[in-house]
């Protein structure tokens, strides 16, 4: 019972976490997702995040198995 | 349609006319409209000597895919090619193509314009500069749309 959580770009530098597995327990919000995998940063307000490769806002509805992914604004092209 | 990440330079003139002579029947289109984005040697007042490009493998392509299916139920097009670089990159090689057939310019013109700005706003890609004195990431992109007399960012 575990989802994968992925850090990239800037991020994954400060939190010094590329990609961790955090023990899954139901209605986690993503700041309890963040505090899980053990990130060394506070989550920034700018934050962007893609659920099993989505992008998410707001709330959100965990389950097992789940790819939740922290990454700053976005700057390819 | 092809949409491709790609870790190696390529020529994106030459990328254009091999998809254009493969993939698309002569005298089906009657316009083309391309993009493409070069590394400039200078950002934000500072040198940049080298980049380096990260992506979340996946869902770039994930992503990429959802934005050109977009684009053909907006306009009428009959081909989309996207072919994005990642990883090392030097002054003056290209970072993206996109290139849209249709039959009419206004189609082509429009989509092109959908993608890449949809690409630059939330595709995930992140760029890392290599300037004078060390590595910077570049923190957001400008807005390519322009309001009305007023200047867009590139």
């Amino acid at each position: 019972m575990s989802i994968k959580v992925k850090f990239f770009a800037r991020l994954r530098e400060d939190a010094g976490i590329g990609e961790r597995d955090v023990p899954f327990q139901a209605g986690m919000s993503l700041p309890e997702v963040w505090r899980g995998a053990g990130a060394r940063c506070d989550m920034p307000a700018n934050v962007l995040v893609a659920i099993n490769m989505e992008y998410t806002r707001g709330a959100v509805m965990l389950k097992d198995g789940d790819e939740v992914a922290f990454f700053p604004p976005v700057t390819g092209g | 349609m092809r949409i491709e990440i790609r870790q190696t330079v390529f020529d994106p003139y030459a990328e254009i006319a091999v998809h254009e002579r493969s993939a698309r029947k002569p005298g089906q289109s009657g316009a083309t409209a391309c993009f493409i984005g070069t590394m400039r040697d200078f950002n934000d007042g500072s040198a940049v000597e080298a980049m380096t490009l990260e992506h979340y493998p996946g869902m770039t392509e994930k992503h990429l895919a959802d934005i050109c299916a977009q684009a053909a139920g907006r306009w009428s097009l009959h081909d989309v090619l996207v072919l994005h670089r990642v990883g090392d990159i030097a002054p003056g090689e290209a970072i993206v193509v996109v290139a849209v057939w249709s039959a009419h310019r206004n189609d082509a013109q429009e989509a092109c314009r959908f993608i890449i700005e949809d690409l630059k706003s939330r595709a995930p890609f992140w760029k890392q500069e290599d300037i004078a004195g060390g590595k910077r990431w570049v923190s957001n992109n400008t807005s390519g749309y322009a309001a009305p007399g007023r200047k867009a960012g590139s």
